[in-house]
């Protein structure tokens, strides 16, 4: 895409693509002064800790909140019954997943509660150590219901229903089936069947999920300071549940302490909190403390998966199945359902090769354990570990290295655009350079020696691989054609103040990633300023344009083309008000470094901040018919494509210690190509804290449940997550092939680390065990699973 | 309640607090204090770390009697007026920090490993950054931020 009135974004001068610049918000987080929900204090603010569930499965029989009424400080205690007076419930269903069910939740149970951790009364105080004493004193009848814990038997007959009215615990199921699976499998020399096992896990953002709701019944409005993703999609929901108009509603999300697609969901205490306020007409703060964060944030990954492979003895892949099941919690998380990871699974799985076959099922089942949903990668991970176990499983079998397997079986990087065999469109991936490239950055012949040189010694080293796709910038195919108000769009709406310098307002957010700094590097080289000059404001549902927030690795590649776009429609306006001024065609002048220049030879003319003294203050002295405009919104949602997938490969350097099971991370590599990289610095950190995320899926992290869905390590000295001495050196490069679906070509590349390491780190630890016999398709790889694939694990001798 | 008077970024400052108030309680919300986080109150997460007599200690951990009289500098004190703490300023060149939210306690651990140590091997260093979880990074540009800064603060490099 050229730019008729002057030069692509990517010939700009002083153009800040590519650069790797400092955030502008670094210098305020590093002196202490982010400002997250619970730095914020508000007049007559009160705080509101919920009394939760004890039980996984409980009739609520009765409740006496007499004695918290009257403790100390507390301004009031509601039940679910009394705040569904006040809120609305939702049903987590999407309409193209054919045949989703879920049934209506509350903020607060009212008859029953369905996990453990469900909130079941609010009690409201002065100070939160008055709420949390208060709580103490509700006293709730429970009657014990049967917990229906197993994912692998809810859809048994004998399995309790948890929702009678929907008739089982089915809440969603796909199948799908391409090509001759049978006849594939029945040419096949080889037929490796392995089912894999992903334990649940969680995000664990340093800051808890947050809220501090303030209503003003003066005007009708209410304020929410939130830690959350997306700001628009929560002014919808808290004003359709509370039954508000949205323009009766501000979302303000200042610092948000991680995400990871934790904060993008609808929480029950979170809205809960909202209509507390609206109530009260006080604000209202809601901080969850780290087992609430354990219990009630969503969980993710809880899949078991039988899965297949057929492989001829050159190398081709002739066919691939898999059958999965997996266990959601009690309900369709709201709205973006509780489907979407199996769902991407079997879009997923294969799907990085040129394969002629592929049946896949699965089954998304509730059960009475915190419910699961969208996580960093959502189903990325579980694909790639499935599909590229199962490769270099086949491989081992017709004794051909795992390399050569892949080059034989990936789609030539001149043969796109195609569609995979699940249908989904790629626009052009680089899977042979990424391969190659890996090679060239990994030493590859030689690291294979030293394993084979250490292995005479009875080190046992492994090198494992993972190619991947990823899905990033989503269109409306994700959710709203399913008729869930998400917003794929995006925009960005850029002015230009009296001194010449760029406020940049727009729907994206920033959890961290840099998301201020790639727009501001975007749109400073889209109008022709110094980067300082540039003021980007995020999360504010009264201020920016709507958006869908950041989401799917999104904020780049759609915020960052609108605000291309916007950047671009302002200095055009700009230069139409140079152009009268200096009575020149708008189209010989350019904006370079601030000033108003000659396009043709790049002689200064004049400062922006002179265009905003004539325009602001000054508008007489420009033409009668004449009306400036130093302002200018645009919008981008993509059009070319459902989703702009992405593509990489990992390597992954490990050492087992074959008699504790304990894994040594030695190397990690990651060639990835998001198309053009805005920020390398950025982008590079961004890959590596995903590798470290999907590191501690794959060896570390697991909510345990009790048979009785009691949540067995709600806490971070039982729930293990990578902390710096654990991770191993990881190297990034990248392949740049740029989407030609927008101007700046940038894809996402959030979660192309967390999607491929598990799938690397599994591969390398079989590689390792090869020769001893034993072979592993479980995360997380705990020394415990590495020892019983090693038949070391003997329960009877620990004991 | 209990009167605490502390020295807190080099300033006395006095609180009447309930007794069982801990350090970073006072700090967040009788002082106003809040580059401090509460991340998980029981010593797992290190987002709470500030330095009480030089040395760096969980301050959800600690009660704010405990501290009684002691110095304490938390990351609003770090810098001065005039310049950034050289982990500052390594730590925003590199984008050390994602979200920020574990950032105070990182550098402030950091910042007693390089009083103590001024010279630390990588391994030093992550063993001195054991107790504080980020989440966000893959920590390579933590652990190079604090090696920088070890440089800078001992001359060998010039801070640009």
């Amino acid at each position: 895409m050229s730019d008729q009135k002057g030069l692509s974004i990517h010939d700009r001068p002083n153009s800040y693509i590519g650069r790797s610049v400092p955030r502008p918000n670094a210098k305020r987080l590093m002196q202490g002064r982010g400002t997250y929900v619970d730095d914020i204090k508000l007049k007559r603010m009160t705080h509101v800790v919920f009394v939760r569930s004890p039980h996984a499965h409980a009739e609520i029989v009765s409740i006496d909140k007499s004695a918290a009424e009257t403790s100390p400080g507390v301004v009031s205690v509601v039940t679910g019954a009394e705040m569904a007076e006040s809120c609305e419930p939702w049903v987590g269903v999407l309409t193209h997943l054919a045949g989703m069910k879920s049934a209506p939740q509350h903020c607060l149970a009212i008859d029953r509660a369905c996990w453990q951790g469900e909130p079941i009364v609010a009690v409201v105080a002065e100070t939160r150590a008055q709420a949390e004493d208060a709580a103490d004193l509700v006293a709730i009848d429970w009657k014990v219901l049967p917990a229906v814990t197993e994912m692998r038997t809810a859809l048994d007959p004998s399995t309790p229903v948890i929702h009678p009215d929907l008739g089982d615990n089915l809440c969603w199921q796909r199948e799908f089936e391409e090509g001759d699976v049978d006849g594939g499998f029945a040419k096949s020399d080889a037929v490796v069947e392995k089912t894999f096992t992903f334990g649940r896990h969680t995000g664990v953002t340093l800051e808890p999920r947050a809220i501090l709701a303030d209503y003003d019944p003066g005007e009708e409005f209410l304020t929410v300071y939130q830690s959350t993703q997306a700001p628009h999609m929560l002014q919808n929901i808290i004003a359709t549940q509370l039954g508000l108009e949205e323009h009766r509603v501000r979302v303000i999300c200042k610092d948000v302490g991680g995400s990871f697609g934790i904060k993008v969901h609808t929480y029950p205490d979170e809205i809960a909190t909202a209509a507390l306020s609206r109530r009260l007409n006080r604000p209202v703060k809601f901080i969850a403390d780290r087992l609430e964060s354990f219990q009630t944030d969503i969980h993710a990954r809880d899949h078991e998966i039988k899965a297949r492979i057929g492989i001829s003895n050159d190398g081709t892949i002739n066919a691939m199945e898999i059958d999965d099941v997996t266990g959601v919690g009690p309900y369709s998380m709201y709205p973006r359902t509780s489907g979407i990871e199996a769902n991407q699974i079997v879009n997923l799985v294969g799907s990085t090769y040129d394969i002629p076959a592929y049946r896949a099922k699965c089954r998304v089942v509730f059960q009475n354990k915190t419910m699961m949903c969208q996580y960093r990668a959502v189903g990325h991970p579980i694909a790639m570990v499935v599909a590229e176990g199962l490769v270099e499983l086949a491989a081992a079998e017709i004794g051909m290295d795992a390399l050569e397997v892949r080059r034989k079986n990936l789609a030539a990087d001149d043969s796109y655009p195609r569609k995979s065999i699940t249908g989904m469109s790629f626009e052009s991936l680089s899977h042979h350079a990424a391969l190659d490239r890996l090679l060239e950055m990994m030493d590859y012949d030689n690291l294979r020696a030293e394993q084979a040189a250490l292995r005479e010694k009875g080190i046992h080293r492994g090198i494992g691989f993972a190619t991947i796709i990823e899905v990033t910038n989503p269109s409306p195919a994700f959710y709203g054609v399913g008729g869930a108000r998400i917003a794929a769009q995006d925009g960005c709406t850029i002015r230009l103040d009296a001194k010449g310098n760029i406020h940049c307002a727009i729907g994206v957010t920033e959890q961290g990633q840099g998301t201020e700094s790639v727009i501001a590097q975007v749109a400073a080289t889209a109008v022709g300023v110094p980067m300082d000059r540039v003021r980007v404001l995020t999360g504010d549902t009264d201020v920016t344009p709507y958006g869908g927030g950041t989401w799917a690795s999104r904020a780049a590649g759609i915020g960052g083309e609108a605000a291309g776009l916007a950047g671009r429609a302002l200095r055009e306006n700009i230069l139409e008000v140079a152009g009268i001024m200096l009575q020149a065609e708008p189209e010989t002048l350019d904006i370079r470094n601030g000033q108003v220049v000659d396009m043709a030879d790049g002689t200064e003319r004049l400062g922006l901040d002179e265009i905003g003294r004539v325009v602001y203050y000054r508008g007489d002295t420009l033409p009668k018919d004449f009306q400036a405009e130093l302002v200018a919104t645009k919008h981008y949602v993509p059009k070319g494509y459902p989703f702009a997938f992405t593509n990489g490969i990992h390597a992954s350097y490990l050492e087992v210690d074959t008699n504790t099971g304990f894994v040594k991370l030695l190397k990690h590599w990651v060639v990835e190509d998001c198309g053009t990289v805005i920020n390398p610095m950025l982008v590079d950190e961004q890959v590596r804290g995903g590798v470290v995320q999907g590191l501690g899926g794959a060896f570390y992290e697991e909510c345990l449940y009790s048979p009785e869905g009691q949540l067995l390590n709600g806490n971070m000295a039982d729930y293990l997550v990578p902390m710096a001495g654990e991770m191993p050196d990881i190297i990034v490069d990248h392949i740049e092939n740029p989407s030609t679906d927008s101007e700046l070509g940038a894809k996402g590349a959030g979660e192309a680390g967390t999607a491929g390491s598990p799938a690397a780190a599994l591969n390398a630890v079989n590689d390792a065990l090869r020769p001893l016999g034993a072979t592993l398709s479980v995360n997380p790889m705990t020394p415990e699973q590495v020892l019983r694939a090693l038949g070391k694990f003997r329960l009877s001798k620990l004991r | 309640m209990t009167d605490v008077t502390l020295t807190v970024n080099g300033k006395e400052r006095s609180a009447s607090v309930p007794p069982e108030t801990t350090l970073l309680e006072m700090l967040r919300s009788k002082l106003n204090l809040t580059g401090a986080k509460l991340g998980c109150d029981v010593g797992d997460c290190g987002a709470c770390t500030v330095l009480v007599a030089g040395k760096s200690v969980n301050a959800c951990l600690m009660l704010a009697v405990q501290a009684n009289g002691r110095d304490v500098l938390t990351i609003e004190g770090l810098a001065t007026a005039e310049a950034f703490h050289p982990l500052q300023k390594t730590f925003e060149e590199l984008a050390s920090l994602q979200c920020g939210f574990c950032g105070p306690g990182i550098i402030l651990s950091a910042k007693t490993l390089l009083d103590e140590n001024p010279d630390p091997t990588v391994q030093e260093i992550k063993d001195a950054l054991a107790g504080n979880l980020c989440r966000c990074t893959g920590y390579t540009k933590i652990l190079e931020g604090v090696v920088d800064a070890a440089r800078i603060m001992n001359g060998k490099q010039d801070a640009a």
